[in-house]
């Protein structure tokens, strides 16, 4: 545990809390955005580039991308009047409590079940590769399935109907 | 002496760092080659800034800046101290954090990417294993700047120019990552020293860029058309559309934010271009076998240059497109052709050595490119133009 973890970790909670407790629903996506960043950080300062550069290119590439297009096409970037917060937070509270402690429990077990290891094995992105198209190309190539079906039906769904009762 | 020119900024580098202690050399070094980075980047923009306005003004039959200095040369400094001397001004409705951000994210992420480019013989800042999908990890995120600085104005113009450049950067996004896949098929690394060093060899006095086979060619076109998109130059500058815009994002920067986002564009240009080279056209290796002599920065540059001066003749040449041609032409004519050249690509690495993988290469390409515009031309129907006025 170095420093640049704690600086990481505070970092990527700032953002995670500033997210849900900001106003402004675009600050929100920013504050997000922060998260994402600190939580890319912390994969590369475990030496998992290929995984912290992922989630930059992802999460903040696209997922974040769309969060403010989400927001900046329906208007919802207005201050709502009577407040954002939602009156069943204490509910909320509860589950977010009781997933956190399922997460905290597979972490305590994992240590228990794959005891440490002394050197940490060197993946290259190389290897990575070959994992995907090798090993496990069946789950990769049911994944862009799935996504070039939902591509489909998201076309389906905004396209023009263009036979129209009159 | 060759050798010793080649390598002349390593060695000045470690001369320099060789007076601090040991214990400060990698770091001395790291930071040595941030400062030259900083430095020359933006230098080459002062200089790209005045090339680009008086190549502008002969195109268009005029003199671009003479008054400044011998032949205008000094004009990006009386541009500069403007910039700083004018009044930085923030609108009153504006979201002032978020647009006192949104230059220095553009300028940071921009500036990141040159990290992983080659610029020479070991002349690259940090060898990743996973250069090129840092190098897009940051481009990703100056979209983001975008979109920052659009909102936070509260101006129509500046929110309209930010939708119109988050859309367009992500659509042609997707065409880039695509055609630079298509390099990473054949070279079997995402290290950008690798990919230059796969391309660094000759059979007799001709080099095997990748651009000089089927496969490269397309995917270098389409690499180039995207790359143009993502800086948004002409012919696809609709996010800053002056006669539709205004500005685009940036109408409501003044003063020295407005120069950094100017400046962010340039670098975003010079940095599209070297990865280009990277890919495609060899990086820094020479054009014949006989030109090996001259050092590899000066190639690197030189074809950086080339890129910028091809960016600016586009510019003088072609009309904007209008945003629903942009769309289309992003969706239908580029992706599909890439995805294409992707499995061209895949062909090309299996049929293995001879002249039968050249042939049928070149035969779907040619066939696909024919068959699109055509399918292409004949869905318009071209005709004489139709207008309508104000009643």
């Amino acid at each position: 545990m170095s420093p640049i973890f704690y600086i990481l970790a505070v970092l990527t909670l700032a953002g995670g809390l500033a997210s849900v407790t900001l106003k402004h629903l675009v600050h929100c996506a920013l504050a997000v955005t922060v998260a994402f960043a600190g939580l890319a950080l912390l994969f590369l300062q475990l030496d998992a580039q290929f995984a912290g550069f992922a989630q930059i290119l992802v999460y903040i590439g696209a997922v974040v991308i769309l969060i403010v297009f989400a927001i900046l096409l329906t208007r919802g970037s207005d201050l709502p009047k009577e407040g954002v917060f939602s009156k069943t937070w204490p509910v909320g509270l509860l589950i977010a409590a009781a997933v956190f402690a399922v997460l905290g429990w597979a972490v305590l077990q994992s240590v228990r079940a794959v005891p440490q290891q002394a050197a940490v094995p060197a993946v290259t992105v190389r290897d990575i590769g070959i994992a995907l198209v090798g090993r496990y190309v069946l789950p990769l190539e049911i994944v862009a399935l799935l996504l070039t079906a939902a591509t489909i039906g998201a076309v389906i769904v905004a396209m023009h109907e263009k036979v129209r009762s009159r | 002496m060759a050798g010793k020119l080649d390598q002349i900024f390593i060695l000045l580098r470690d001369w320099l760092a060789h007076f601090l202690p040991a214990a400060l050399r990698p770091a001395a070094e790291v930071v040595l080659g941030v400062i030259a980075i900083v430095c020359v980047f933006p230098g080459l923009f002062a200089l790209t800034t005045v090339f680009e306005r008086k190549g502008l003004g002969r195109i268009q039959n005029r003199l671009g800046p003479n008054r400044v200095g011998p032949f205008g040369l000094f004009q990006p400094v009386a541009d500069g101290i403007k910039a700083l001397i004018k009044e930085d001004i923030v609108p009153f409705s504006a979201n002032a954090g978020v647009h006192f951000l949104a230059p220095l994210v553009l300028v940071v992420t921009v500036f990141m990417g040159f990290a992983v480019l080659p610029m020479g013989r070991n002349m690259v800042l940090v060898n990743m294993d996973s250069g090129l999908l840092f190098y897009f990890a940051m481009g990703a995120a100056t979209e983001l700047s975008v979109f920052m600085a659009g909102w936070s104005s509260r101006n129509k113009y500046s929110l309209l120019g930010a939708m119109r450049a988050v859309a367009q950067m992500i659509s042609y996004e997707v065409v880039l990552l695509l055609s630079a896949v298509s390099v990473v098929m054949i070279s079997g690394t995402l290290s950008l020293p690798a990919i230059v060093a796969s391309q660094n060899t000759y059979s007799g006095i001709w080099p095997h860029w990748y651009i000089f086979t089927p496969w490269g060619l397309a995917a270098f076109v389409m690499y180039a058309i995207a790359g143009t998109a993502e800086t948004n130059r002409s012919p696809f500058d609709l996010p800053e559309g002056e006669s539709e815009l205004v500005a685009g994002y940036h109408t409501e920067y003044s003063g020295f934010k407005f120069a950094l986002f100017f400046l962010g564009e340039y670098l975003a240009m010079f940095s599209i271009s070297g990865l280009g080279t990277t890919l495609f056209l060899g990086g820094w290796s020479a054009p014949f076998s006989f030109l090996t002599l001259i050092p590899s920065w000066i190639w690197f540059f030189g074809k950086v240059m080339v890129s910028i001066f091809v960016f600016i003749w586009m510019r003088g040449t072609l009309p904007r497109l209008r945003q629903d041609q942009l769309m289309n032409f992003a969706w239908k004519f580029v992706l599909p052709f890439t995805l294409l050249d992707l499995l061209v690509t895949a062909l090309w690495r299996f049929m293995g050595e001879g002249w039968a993988r050249w042939v049928v290469c070149t035969v779907i390409l040619v066939a696909a490119y024919a068959v699109m515009g055509c399918l292409g031309l004949s869905r318009k129907d071209i005709g004489p133009r139709s207008y309508r006025y104000a009643e």
